[in-house]
């Protein structure tokens, strides 16, 4: 087996990466795959920014996997490395959300962060990216889980961090108050009240023949494919 | 062959077996309703359970998952089918806590996240929140802090070696890397009062400076380390039961392993020499003469050798982090984000409203976001942090590499023994504070 080394398609003589000195707010030179990016798929990349040293390209959200394939796959990117995936929401309530996904390329030792905007009061859909990098697998049931952005195509989302049963929204969103939407006193007795067999999901629960022992609303749940928590 | 001697044995004693020597197995019987009726076998035969899988659940209580972690396991005889795990266990909200706190507040939040590494992530948080204020730390701190990332390595790889030995049966080699690492957990209590939790770093500097006489006790260590390793590799790297149950366990290439986002040990591993300190250098760690362990089949032997290596390494930057540490100030000098003197706060009005509007107000960064990722024990770690002008991040992310890494276990564990899973699972070097955070 070779050694994938990063920066092999940068040739012998490239220099080597150094610590960044002097990093300007704004502006400095943009990662190449900026300009390259924008000639090629016009239609989706809205524009581009250096913040801090770091290129960031903003797209359109439903373009995300097409852009996101073609910088994997182009031999001149090679964006082999999904970073994170993640989102942000502002404190300002009209300001739209954010999905944020950050890029490597070991080959050409480059950085790159695609965001996209996100209208809160339309559906919160985007593309997954699983068909690209397996990694977008996990990364993205935590931002559905956190955020409520569901993933168009994503083969199995569900909550990750929080319970399946959680009933009281997506943490992360800016309404969600820090100590929950529910009283202490109500977290604790719904935890108490809790069936332990909903700790298994439907797939789990197919394996070990044990569907027919659980209760009947959990049964009807399932069924309709809803998952505890959802609207 | 074992295998061979051991059917050869059962034919001498089993009356119920085949010409060819294999087991007759008596199909199940079922009855009406589905349920599976009790057989009345003969001596020695049994039932035979083909194509019937079963469900395991390991932990989340389980001392071999290294924290809470659950593993729901479909096993066909000993072999695992598929595997679905479950975290979250652990989940506290550290990154809604600390979009209500300022920038120096979430420091302690980051220790105990992946808290085997305490140091190193206060050294992380403090890189990506100087990036977002735009200072430049000074060259002595930015040695030290190139001593408490490395050093942090070297304990997290420790408790790795000492626990994962533990998981595979050899006891021994616990006692002697936790006494090492009792040793660091010593040097970090009289440089800034405190063992696990350190919070050492604040934005733009230090907690505290060495005190006298602390960069002897760092040597010190560094001359009983390697002879702990030896001990550690001499007793493990050729142990026959060590290389059975490790080799050729969890295997990833380096195409599997970058599509399932690995990093650190486990990336390398898999021969992808891609490490942080030489790809996207901080800290000046271009200056350092140290080199990458890679390995070449991914599989579980193939992490401990790497993380072997890794300790090694971290030991070699360490000799050279002593043999140039500056003296100078350990804080930026910049009255925005650094406290004034104690005597002076206690005694001029101007520093003790200077010191007020600090603590209560915060140092407020400009609006901006940054991503500056470090090497951790685990992998690619990084803060992600978006500010909107005030003195709380509007997001704090954390890029947790235990939690991309854990979640390629599926691909690792499908195919292998149900005791294998304990082994490839410790190989991942998980903690579950990072991971459900």
């Amino acid at each position: 087996m070779s050694v994938v080394l990063p920066g092999a398609a940068l040739g012998p003589d490239a220099p080597l990466p150094v610590t960044p000195r002097a990093i300007p707010h704004r502006g400095g030179a943009p990662n190449p795959s900026a300009a390259t990016l924008a000639a090629r798929f016009p239609q989706a990349v809205v524009r581009h920014e250096v913040i801090w040293g770091d290129t960031v390209v903003w797209i359109r959200a439903e373009s995300a996997r097409e852009v996101v394939r073609w910088l994997r796959d182009d031999a001149g990117e090679r964006y082999d490395y999904l970073v994170d995936i993640t989102a942000v929401e502002h404190r300002d309530a009209l300001r739209p959300l954010e999905m944020v996904w950050q890029l490597r390329s070991l080959p050409y030792r480059r950085f790159l962060r695609l965001k996209a905007e996100l209208d809160p009061a339309g559906p919160l859909v985007v593309p997954s990216l699983v068909p690209c990098y397996g990694s977008a697998d996990w990364l993205e049931r935590e931002v559905f889980d956190m955020f409520g952005i569901r993933f168009e195509g994503h083969p199995d989302l569900r909550r990750i961090l929080m319970w399946e049963g959680y009933a009281e929204g997506h943490p992360l969103r800016k309404d969600f108050p820090l100590r929950g939407r529910l009283s202490r006193a109500e977290q604790l007795s719904r935890a108490l009240a809790a069936n332990p067999e909903a700790r298994y999901s439907m797939e789990e629960l197919t394996v070990a023949d044990a569907f027919h022992e659980l209760p009947e609303e959990m049964k009807r749940r399932l069924l309709a494919e809803r998952r505890a928590g959802e609207a | 062959m074992a295998t061979t001697r051991r059917t050869v044995e059962v034919a001498l004693s089993t009356p119920t077996l085949g010409p060819n020597g294999e087991l007759q197995r008596a199909p199940l019987a079922v009855g009406p309703k589905g349920e599976i009726l009790a057989p009345d076998l003969p001596l020695g035969q049994e039932p035979d359970l083909g194509g019937e899988h079963m469900l395991i659940n390991i932990g989340p209580q389980h001392p071999a998952t290294h924290g809470v972690l659950r593993l729901v396991l479909e096993l066909d005889g000993e072999t695992v089918v598929r595997c679905i795990p479950h975290v979250g266990y652990l989940h506290c909200g550290f990154e809604k806590i600390g979009e209500y706190r300022q920038y120096n507040q979430i420091i302690p939040w980051t220790d105990r996240e992946d808290y085997l590494n305490s140091m190193g992530n206060n050294v992380a948080f403090a890189l990506g929140a100087e990036r977002l204020f735009g200072v430049e730390i000074t060259p002595r701190c930015t040695v030290l802090r190139v001593i408490a990332m490395e050093l942090s390595r070297i304990i997290s790889h420790l408790v790795w070696l000492g626990t994962t030995a533990i998981d595979i049966g050899a006891f021994t080699p616990f006692l002697w890397t936790f006494q090492e690492r009792e040793t660091v957990y010593n040097l970090w209590e009289s440089w800034v009062g405190a063992r696990l939790t350190t919070s050492a770093t604040r934005v733009g500097g230090m907690a505290a400076d060495l005190p006298d006489g602390w960069t002897d006790g760092l040597r010190a260590f560094l001359r009983s380390l390697p002879k702990t390793l030896d001990e550690a590799d001499r007793m493990l790297t050729r142990n026959g039961i060590w290389v059975g149950r490790t080799i050729g366990l969890g295997a990833m290439n380096p195409a599997e392993a970058l599509d399932a986002g690995l990093s650190g040990p486990l990336l390398r591993a898999s021969g992808v020499a891609y490490d942080v300190r030489k790809d996207v250098p901080y800290l000046d760690y271009e200056t350092y003469d140290f080199d990458v362990a890679v390995g070449t089949k991914g599989d579980v032997y193939d992490r401990y050798l790497v993380r072997m290596e890794e300790m090694r390494q971290s030991v070699r930057i360490l000799e050279q982090a002593l043999a140039r540490l500056p003296d100078g100030p350990v804080n930026v000098d910049d009255p925005r984000l650094i406290l004034p003197a104690k005597h002076k706060a206690t005694t001029e009005m101007e520093s003790m409203i200077h010191h007020f509007k600090l603590v209560m107000e915060g140092p407020r960064p400009p609006v901006g976001e940054v991503y500056v990722p470090v090497e951790s024990p685990k992998g690619e770690k990084g803060y992600y942090m978006v500010s909107d002008g005030t003195s709380k991040p509007v997001r704090w992310r954390i890029r947790p590499p235990a939690f991309v890494n854990l979640s390629a276990i599926p691909r690792m564990v499908e195919g292998h023994l149900l005791s294998d899973v304990i082994a490839i699972n410790a190989s991942i070097d998980i903690v579950m504070g990072e991971i459900d955070r």
